[in-house]
């Protein structure tokens, strides 16, 4: 998406017509509202959690950085932290590990009963988290697996798989097959195929999908919130639970908790941005090739 | 043996569809397992025979009316959403610049999640919110309007989640759609409206109807912001709410599955009805890439 130089005339008369036209305004006025209110609910939380005080003003009276030291030691966010990246990459690296080779399979390949295995693939990322989540965190506490951590990993692995498969597909079918029929003329065996040939070309693809699934697993509250015990909360369920109970803390530190939270999702989605296409992170959809 | 080997080779089953065990092990195991065993669990309630656990549920009117709830709030969001987003991403299909930033600035409160985004509406639309204190020096109301704990908090809470993810994917419909037909149309004397109505809505329909879909999964499943920013023991008291009070307050597995399930029979009941008025609208090519 480069910027294209249009004529100076050409670009003069289309920006007559948006003058003129009262749908354009309307269309623009509530992109605007949107972003306006969604910048009061952001800026909101920021600046309270910056403020000493804030009852019934515009802006708090005086400012502080103490809700971040006392947000940071009363609800050990260090151990918070830790628990969450270990979980998302824990879920990561499983979901890609199992997930590519199916994708592989499914792009690739037609097989009896391919398209009811898509669609059972489909079915995790369809549901509502909770309907599919309440019956597996029972399972999960049957097997004394839910409380602690690998009880979270593998509630999240439910709809990281079917995410991976979907979002690895386009890209193995980028991959030209006559590589690989050439590859396996000079001897290579599949999984010589897999590591020495696609895995080198499927890169961009699985660090793509890896970051999805990163801000997916980061920001997935029903599943973790059903299948954690204490000490293996991520920060979005740390989070609910400091909220829930408010009144006992600060809201300030509450607040400072969010930025906290807000600001590891935004470097995350940065980062995101520089590997995919924004779309990808809703859905599978192929994108303007121009 | 050789012989069976290649004749299942001939229909395409051969050593390679291994690769598809891992993640479809993974899938039965963590997803079709425990959905079968809450179901079974749904129907041994430890009274009232079979169906005991459906017939409480649906005998107490505080808990049947949340389905009622539910599809009060996120229908008229879903609905919302999409119709919002079509002319919106209609005026932006185009290339014009900043269209990235937009899209970029778009993906933001999809990764906010549901906990920060009710922190913040419940700082901003709150009573002594910056909202309320803008419309009250404009003149525009004499006393705080009521937006937060209740109805409105959480619908505004599925509308910020759910536009930005709407208006991505049927902009990325929209831009599949050939834009040629259109011009052909124009060609022929056809104005904006005829264009829009004869021609891109009904390409669209498919799209629209899928948004429309996941728009609502997305709304059905509404947890945190409804505990947070709604009435969760009244008037946004979703039905998510009242399985995970049965699940973990009330500690009755055979009801809190039976729940989950009519949650998603609800869920898939609506879903169903939608695609199959889809499926009365122009099914086929889109002409495009879409």
């Amino acid at each position: 998406m480069t910027a294209v130089a249009v004529p100076a005339q050409e670009e003069k008369t289309r920006r007559a017509r948006i003058v003129a036209s009262p749908g354009a305004w309307l269309v623009w006025g509530s992109v605007t509202f949107f972003f306006v209110m969604l910048a009061g609910v952001i800026g909101s939380v920021v600046v309270s959690s910056f403020g000493r005080r804030w009852f019934d003003t515009w802006l708090p009276e005086s400012w502080t950085t103490q809700w971040y030291g006392q947000a940071w030691h009363e609800f050990t966010l260090l151990d918070v932290l830790i628990v969450t990246i270990e979980v998302s990459l824990l879920v990561v690296g499983i979901s890609v590990l199992v997930g590519v080779p199916a994708s592989y399979v499914l792009a690739r390949r037609s097989f009896p009963g391919r398209r009811v295995l898509y669609l059972l693939f489909l079915l995790p990322i369809l549901m509502p988290p909770i309907t599919y989540g309440i019956p597996l965190a029972t399972v999960l506490y049957k097997y004394g697996l839910a409380g602690h951590m690998t009880g979270v990993v593998l509630a999240n692995l439910v709809p990281s798989i079917p995410f991976v498969i979907l979002t690895m597909t386009p890209f193995i079918e980028q991959v030209d097959p006559a590589i690989e029929r050439a590859a396996r003329m000079c001897g290579a065996r599949t999984w010589q195929v897999f590591l020495r040939i696609l895995a080198p070309l499927l890169v961009p693809g699985i660090l793509a999908a890896s970051i999805l699934v990163l801000v997916r697993t980061v920001g997935m509250f029903e599943l973790t919130f059903l299948t954690a015990g204490p000490d293996s909360q991520t920060l979005v369920v740390a989070l609910y639970y400091t909220m829930s109970a408010a009144g006992i803390r600060a809201q300030q530190s509450v607040d400072a908790m969010a930025v906290i939270y807000t600001s590891m999702m935004l470097v995350l989605l940065v980062i995101a941005l520089r590997f995919v296409n924004p779309t990808q992170l809703v859905a599978r959809v192929k994108e303007d090739p121009s | 043996m050789t012989a069976l080997r290649h004749r299942l080779a001939e229909r395409g089953i051969d050593r390679q569809l291994l690769l598809l065990v891992p993640a479809l092990l993974c899938v039965l195991i963590l997803f079709i397992y425990p959905f079968a065993y809450g179901l079974g669990l749904s129907f041994q309630p430890s009274q009232g025979g079979v169906f005991g656990a459906y017939r409480e549920f649906f005998a107490d009117a505080y808990q049947r009316d949340t389905i009622w709830t539910t599809l009060k709030l996120s229908l008229p969001a879903a609905f919302l959403n999409v119709a919002a987003s079509v002319p919106i991403a209609y005026r932006m299909r185009g290339r014009f610049r900043g269209k990235r930033l937009l899209t970029v600035l778009l993906v933001v409160p999809i990764t906010l999640g549901t906990v920060l985004t009710a922190e913040g509406l419940l700082n901003f639309l709150g009573p002594t919110g910056w909202l309320n204190r803008t419309l009250m020096s404009a003149g525009v109301i004499d006393e705080p309007v009521r937006l937060t704990n209740n109805y409105w908090g959480v619908f505004f809470s599925l509308v910020i989640t759910g536009f930005p993810f709407a208006f991505l994917l049927i902009l990325s419909y929209l831009s599949g759609i050939d834009p040629t037909l259109e011009r052909a149309a124009a060609t022929l004397g056809a104005g904006w409206w005829p264009r829009f109505h004869r021609i891109t809505l009904p390409l669209l329909a498919p799209g629209l109807a899928t948004t429309f879909c996941l728009t609502f999964v997305l709304a059905f499943s509404v947890f945190p912001s409804a505990v947070l920013v709604g009435d969760p023991a009244g008037t946004t008291r979703v039905i998510s709410i009242a399985a995970y009070h049965a699940a973990y307050e009330a500690y009755d597995y055979p009801l809190a599955s039976a729940i989950a399930v009519v949650m998603g029979v609800v869920e898939l009941a609506v879903v169903a009805a939608v695609l199959g008025m889809r499926s009365l609208f122009y099914t086929g090519s889109t002409g495009g890439k879409g």
